[in-house]
C-alpha cells in the first residue's frame, strides 16, 4: 500500500472542494472496496477524505410515495428499513443477498454503488488490464472470464459490474443526487454507469470531486411488486453468476407495466428495455417469459468460458418473472 | 472412576483459543521484532534479468532489501534422507539462490522494515525484469511429458493382478471414463507466518507448523548449524490440512533476513503469496475402466491416474492405493503417471491421494450400478473382500458393510427411489448418492515424557503439534487413565522442538503413534509411584506388594487401604519423570489395517436455475476407539464439510497463458461458507482395533472428507441425470 494522506470533512462542500482540488484524492465511506484494492496496489491515492461525518445517512419518505436514500446509509440498514421492504422488495431482497452481514454493515450505499469490478485482471498489477493501465490490453478475453460480462462489453474490456443493489435500483428507475464542483446534479441510475468502449477505466459519468449525495427510489406498481433473484455458486457470500430484478404490474392476467434488470451479465447493470417491451400487455405467462428473456439477451456476447450464461441469464430471468405473476416474491 | 478415553471431554485449549490467549505464529510478542515482506516473481519459467532495489532501499524504514545477488548463501547441509513429509525425488526449493525462476509467485527478493507498512510499501517498489521462457502451465501442455514416477514402492509403481484387459473386454456391464479433480489449495485460516530469532548461533523459530521436528532439521541444516542449537514452536496451529507439513522456504527467508538485520523478524504470508509456495492438492486426471457379470460381480478393474508435479520435485501420492483393497476383484491394474508443470511442488491436503482416487472410483462404481439397475450398497456389499486383495493379509477389523448398514439406516436410504429425477421437494429436484470411503491406519516411532507433580498433578510432554483434532485432550485421557486420576489434573504441553521427539501430525497417524508412549510412561510412572510407596514407612501402602496396587482416583490403592499422589509427591524432593519412546512392531505385518466409512448425502438442484445445495449428509465411520466423541465429531464435520468444498467449489484457476493462479484470494477460490453446511451427522460403530495399537484406536484425520464429492456427484445424478466427472460440479455443468 502507497502511503496516503488522511483527512476528515463535516460539510458535503468541503468534501468535494478538498477532492476536487487534488487529482490524486479520493471519497472514503466503508472502505470495503478501496481500501481492498489500496492493499494489492489497485488503487493508490495520494489523499483520502473521510466523509462519514457528513449528514447523509437518513432514509426518508418523499412526496408521492417514493424514498430519498442518503448516501451514508450503510446496506444494512437500508435492506430493513420499512420503507424500502414494502416499496421496493427487490432493492431490499437483492441488498440482503449482497457481501456479508460484516460487509452490510460497513458498506455505505454511495459506495456500493461506486463497487468496483472483481475481474481477475484489473486485481492483479502484475498483468495487463485496459481498466486499470489504458491501453496496456485486455487479459480477460482470452483467460479467465468465467464469471466475465457478455453484454455491454467491447474488446478492449469485459469486466462485469458486480453489484446487486444498483441492478435492482437500475430496474426501478433509481435517480442519482449528485454535488460537484459546480452544483448540484441528479443523473438517472441507467445513465449513471457507462459501458467501456474505449474507455473502460470510465466507468460512471462521476466527474472528478462529484459526490453521490443520496438516491431517489420513485414509487410505482411495478416497484412494490418486484423482486430480485440471484444466481450463485455458494449459498452466501458470493457474486451473482446471474441475476435478475424484476417488477411487474399485473392486471387480470394482462401485465400493465414490467421492469427488467440483469446482474452478472453486463459492464454495468443491464436493464432490458426491449424485454419491458416484450412483457407489456402481454398475458403474464410462461410463453411470453421466455420469449422477453430471449430479447434481453439477444445481444449478448459470449467468450471462452461464459457462453452458458446465456442460457443461464435467461432462465434466471424467467425464474423471477414466475415467481413475482406466482404471488411470491 | 470411567476411564477418560471414550468421553466427550472439552478441548483442553478451548477456553485459550475462543478468549485470544492461545498463541498463533504471528502473534508472539518479541521485543524489536521488525517485518518481511516477500517480492514475488511474475512470470513462470525464466530468470531474473536485472532487479532494481534502489527505490525500496531508500523507503522509509527499510533495513534490508535481500535478492539472489546480495543474500547470503547459505550452507544448506545434505539430508541423511529426505524429510518424510517432503518429497522423496528432486531436491527442494531454496529462495533467492539463483537467478532462475521455476513458478510463478516465486519469491525473488524480501524486503525487511522496521514496520510491516514500510516493509510492505517499500516491497511494492521492488521492480524486477524477466528473461521468460516458455513455461509448461497447462495440464494438456504438461501430458506430453507425463512420466512414471520415479519413487518406487506401492504409490510410485504400476500394480497388476490377473489379467484386467482381457476381463474387461469380456465383461457383460462394463464402465470406462474419465474423471478430474483440479488444482485445489489448502487455505487454512491462519496464514503461514515465522518468526526467527538469533541469540548468537541459536536459532528460535516461532512457526505454523505440523511438524516442529522437521522445521528443526531443516533448519538446522540449512543454516549448518547443530540441532540443538535451533528451536522451534507451534503451540497452536490455525488450520493446516498439510500445508504446514514440510519446511517451506520462507522459514529460510525469515531466518536469513534476521541473520542479515541482527534483529528478531517476522514473515507473515499474505492470502496470495500462500498460493506460491506452500503447496497444493495437485490436478489430477484419472481414467477408471469397471467390468462386471451381469450379477454385479466385479470382473476387472483399472485405474489410471496423472498427477501434476513440479519440475524441480516429483510430488507423488497415493491416488491409487485404496483402488487396490477396496473390493474384491481378481483382475485389477493401478498405472501412476506424473505431469510435470512450471509450477511449485504440490503437497499432502487433507485425505492426499485416498480423496482423489476415490472420487473416481466411488463415482465409477455409482455408474456401474445404474447401468446393473442395482442398488448401490448392494454392489458394494456384494464385492466385499474377505481379506486385503493386494497384500493378502486379513484385515485387522474391516467394518465397511457395517459403515453402510449404519449409515443406510440412519439416512433413510431405504426411501430413495431409484429412478432419476424421481424425487422431488416443492420445485425442487432431489437426489440421494452414497459412497464408500477408507483410509490407512499407520502409526510411527514417537517419544513422550510424563511428569508426577509436588502436587500431585501430572504434566504430559511431547514436540507433537495439535493442529485441531484435539491432541492436547486426547493425550490428557490417555494419560488420566494410564496414571488412574481425573483428567482436569493433566497438563499437556506440546510442539516445542525441545521436547520429545514426536512424528508429524499428519495421515491420521499421530494418535496412535503418540497415545502409545503416553499410555506406557503412565503405567511406567505409577509403578514408580508404587514402589516407592510400598517402600516408604511413612506411606499408609508400606509393606505391600506394588504389583498388587491399583492406580485409581488420583492415588494408589491396596488392600483396603489408599494413599493419594498428592501425598506421596508431598514427602518428594522432586518431580518424577518417565521418558519413552513407543514404536510399531519392526516385523512384518501381519494383518492389514485400514479405516472405512460410507456417506449418505441428500442434495436438492433447483431445476430452473441449476443451483446445487447439499441438504443433509449422514457419514458412518469404522475407526476403531472412538477416545473423545466431541473431539472427533469437529473432525469428522470438519472433513466432510471439505468433501462438500471439493464437490461444488474448490478449484484453483490458472491462466494458461501467463501461469498466474487468477483467484489467489479468498473472494474467488471459493470455499462453503455457513449457508452451504447443511446438517451433518456423523455416527461410529461401536468397535476396537488392536491393531495398530494398546487403545483400540486407528485415525480420524483424513477419512471423513475421502468419498465425499462422489457421494455428492451420485446425487446429483441421481437428480438430474447429468455425470458429473470434473470437479467441481459447477452450474454450467449441469445445463
Amino acid at each position: 500500500m502507497r502511503a496516503f494522506n488522511y483527512s476528515k470533512t463535516r460539510a458535503a462542500g468541503d468534501a468535494v472542494m478538498t477532492v476536487s482540488g487534488q487529482p490524486e484524492a479520493k471519497f472514503i465511506a466503508g472502505g470495503t472496496t478501496l481500501v481492498d484494492l489500496m492493499r494489492i496496489n489497485v488503487e493508490t491515492p495520494a489523499q483520502v477524505v473521510d466523509i462519514n461525518a457528513l449528514p447523509l445517512k437518513t432514509i426518508q419518505a418523499l412526496p408521492g410515495g417514493g424514498v430519498r436514500i442518503g448516501a451514508l446509509a450503510r446496506m444494512s440498514e437500508v435492506a430493513e428499513h420499512p420503507l424500502i421492504v414494502q416499496g421496493f422488495p427487490a432493492v431490499s431482497q437483492a441488498l440482503l443477498l449482497s457481501a456479508s452481514p460484516q460487509l452490510r454493515n460497513k458498506a455505505s450505499i454511495g459506495g456500493n454503488l461506486m463497487q468496483r469490478t472483481r475481474c481477475p485482471y484489473f486485481r492483479d498489477t502484475a498483468l495487463p488490464c485496459n481498466k486499470r493501465e489504458p491501453g496496456s490490453g485486455c487479459s480477460a478475453i482470452g483467460g479467465e472470464n468465467r464469471m466475465l460480462a457478455i453484454l455491454g462489453t467491447s474488446e478492449n474490456c469485459i469486466a462485469t459490474n458486480a453489484g446487486d443493489m444498483a441492478v435492482s435500483m437500475s430496474a426501478l428507475d433509481a435517480v442519482v443526487r449528485i454535488r460537484g464542483p459546480k452544483g448540484d446534479r441528479t443523473v438517472n441510475l441507467v445513465d449513471f454507469y457507462v459501458v467501456p468502449g474505449s474507455t473502460p477505466n470510465i466507468e460512471t459519468v462521476l466527474q472528478h470531486g462529484e459526490l453521490i449525495l443520496a438516491i431517489d427510489l420513485p414509487a410505482a406498481p411495478h416497484a412494490a411488486r418486484s423482486h430480485y433473484l440471484k444466481v450463485r455458486d455458494r449459498a452466501s457470500y458470493e457474486f451473482a453468476v446471474t441475476s435478475a430484478a424484476v417488477g411487474l404490474d399485473v392486471q387480470g392476467s394482462t401485465i400493465r407495466s414490467a421492469r427488467v434488470a440483469l446482474g452478472g451479465v453486463g459492464t454495468k447493470p443491464w436493464r432490458s428495455k426491449e424485454a419491458e417491451a416484450a412483457l407489456v400487455g402481454r398475458p403474464a405467462t410462461e410463453a411470453t417469459f421466455v420469449a422477453a428473456a430471449q430479447i434481453a439477451l439477444s445481444g449478448a456476447k459470449p467468450r471462452s468460458q461464459n457462453a452458458f450464461k446465456i442460457p443461464l441469464a435467461q432462465r434466471t430471468l424467467v425464474k423471477a418473472l414466475r415467481t413475482l405473476a406466482g404471488g411470491g416474491s | 472412576m470411567s476411564p477418560a478415553v471414550g468421553q466427550p471431554i472439552p478441548r483442553k485449549e478451548g477456553r485459550a483459543k475462543v478468549t485470544g490467549r492461545a498463541r498463533f505464529a504471528a502473534e508472539y510478542p518479541i521485543r524489536g521484532v521488525v517485518h518481511a515482506i516477500p517480492v514475488l516473481s511474475t512470470i513462470s519459467r525464466g530468470r531474473i534479468s536485472s532487479i532494481d532495489t534502489a527505490a525500496a532501499q531508500a523507503a522509509p524504514g527499510v533495513l534490508a532489501v535481500l535478492t539472489h545477488l546480495n543474500a547470503p548463501k547459505l550452507p544448506y547441509r545434505p539430508f541423511e534422507r529426505p524429510l518424510e513429509t517432503s518429497t522423496r525425488v528432486g531436491v527442494f526449493f531454496k529462495p533467492l539462490r539463483d537467478d532462475v525462476i521455476r513458478f510463478n509467485r516465486q519469491y525473488v527478493a524480501v524486503v525487511v522494515a522496521t514496520t510491516l507498512e514500510q516493509a510492505e510499501a517499500a516491497a511494492a517498489l521492488v521492480r524486477v525484469s524477466y528473461a521468460p521462457l516458455r513455461a509448461i502451465s497447462s495440464f494438456e501442455e504438461g501430458l506430453s511429458a507425463a512420466h512414471q514416477p520415479r519413487e518406487k514402492g506401492s504409490r510410485g509403481l504400476p500394480y497388476q493382478r490377473g489379467d484386467p484387459e482381457l476381463a474387461f473386454a469380456a465383461a457383460a456391464v462394463r464402465v470406462d471414463q474419465r474423471y478430474t479433480i483440479p488444482t485445489e489449495h489448502h487455505n487454512p485460516l491462519e496464514t503461514h507466518a515465522t518468526i526467527a530469532v538469533w541469540n548468537g548461533n541459536q536459532l528460535t523459530l516461532y512457526d505454523k507448523s505440523q511438524w516442529v521436528k522437521g522445521v528443526q532439521q531443516h533448519a538446522a541444516l540449512a543454516f549448518g548449524i547443530p540441532y540443538d542449537q535451533v528451536r522451534v514452536l507451534s503451540p497452536f496451529v490455525g488450520g493446516a490440512f498439510g500445508s504446514a507439513l514440510r519446511p517451506w522456504a520462507h522459514i529460510d527467508l525469515a531466518a536469513m533476513a534476521a541473520q542479515v538485520v541482527k534483529r528478531p523478524v517476522k514473515l507473515s504470508l499474505t492470502r496470495e503469496a500462500m498460493y506460491g509456495t506452500t503447496g497444493f492438492r495437485p490436478e489430477t486426471r484419472m481414467r477408471v475402466r469397471l467390468g462386471a457379470n451381469a450379477s454385479g460381480t466385479l470382473t476387472a478393474v483399472m485405474h489410471e491416474a496423472w498427477g501434476q508435479t513440479s519440475t524441480y520435485e516429483e510430488y507423488t501420492e497415493n491416488t491409487l492405493d485404496a483402488t487396490r483393497l477396496m473390493y474384491a476383484v481378481p483382475n485389477l491394474s493401478t498405472v501412476p503417471r506424473l505431469v510435470p508443470m512450471h509450477v511449485s511442488t504440490p503437497q499432502y491436503m487433507r485425505g492426499p491421494g485416498e480423496a482423489t482416487g476415490m472420487f473416481a472410483l466411488e463415482t465409477a462404481l455409482d455408474e456401474l450400478a445404474v447401468a446393473l439397475r442395482m442398488d448401490p450398497v448392494a454392489l458394494r456389499i456384494k464385492n466385499e473382500p474377505l481379506a486385503d486383495p493386494e497384500s493378502k493379509l486379513p484385515w485387522s477389523l474391516r467394518s465397511y458393510v457395517q459403515t453402510m448398514q449404519l449409515g443406510a439406516e440412519r439416512f433413510g436410504w431405504a426411501r430413495r427411489t431409484p429412478a432419476v429425477g424421481s424425487m422431488k421437494d416443492g420445485g425442487l429436484l432431489i437426489g440421494m448418492g452414497m459412497a464408500g470411503a477408507t483410509y490407512p491406519a499407520l502409526r510411527f516411532p514417537t517419544s513422550a515424557r510424563i511428569r508426577m507433580n509436588l502436587s500431585g498433578s501430572v504434566t504430559v510432554l511431547s514436540a507433537a503439534t495439535d493442529i485441531g483434532p484435539g491432541t492436547y485432550t486426547s493425550m490428557a485421557q490417555v494419560a488420566a487413565d494410564a496414571v488412574g486420576l481425573d483428567v482436569a489434573l493433566v497438563n499437556v504441553e506440546l510442539a516445542d522442538s525441545k521436547l520429545p521427539y514426536a512424528h508429524a501430525q499428519g495421515a491420521s497417524a499421530l494418535f496412535a503413534s503418540l497415545s502409545p508412549a503416553v499410555r506406557e510412561a503412565g503405567r511406567q510412572l505409577a509403578r514408580q509411584l508404587a514402589a516407592r510407596a510400598v517402600a516408604d514407612q511413612r506411606s499408609p501402602l508400606y509393606g505391600l506388594k506394588a504389583e498388587t496396587l491399583t492406580a485409581v482416583n488420583g492415588g494408589l490403592s491396596g488392600a483396603g487401604k489408599r494413599e493419594s499422589y498428592a501425598a506421596l509427591m508431598a514427602r518428594s524432593d522432586a518431580p518424577l519423570e518417565v521418558h519413552l519412546t513407543s514404536a510399531p512392531p519392526m516385523s512384518a505385518p501381519k494383518q492389514s489395517t485400514h479405516c472405512f466409512g460410507s456417506h449418505f448425502v441428500e442434495v436438492s438442484v433447483d431445476p430452473d436455475v441449476l443451483e446445487v445445495r447439499v441438504r443433509r449428509v449422514v457419514s458412518a465411520f469404522g475407526v476403531g476407539r472412538v477416545v473423545n466423541p466431541r473431539t472427533a465429531h469437529s473432525q469428522a464435520v470438519g472433513g466432510i464439510i471439505g468433501g462438500i468444498g471439493m464437490a461444488l467449489h474448490e478449484q484453483t484457476h490458472t491462466d494458461p497463458r501467463y501461469g498466474r493462479i487468477m483467484n489467489a484470494n479468498l473472494s474467488e477460490y471459493l470455499i462453503p461458507v455457513h449457508a452451504d453446511v447443511p446438517p451433518i451427522e456423523a455416527v461410529y460403530l461401536d468397535e476396537v482395533d488392536y491393531a495398530i495399537g494398546p487403545l483400540g484406536a486407528k485415525g480420524l484425520g483424513e477419512l471423513p472428507i475421502v468419498g465425499v464429492a462422489a457421494a455428492i456427484s451420485n446425487a446429483v445424478y441421481h437428480a438430474t441425470g447429468k455425470r458429473v466427472r470434473d470437479l467441481p460440479i459447477t452450474i454450467e455443468k449441469l445445463l
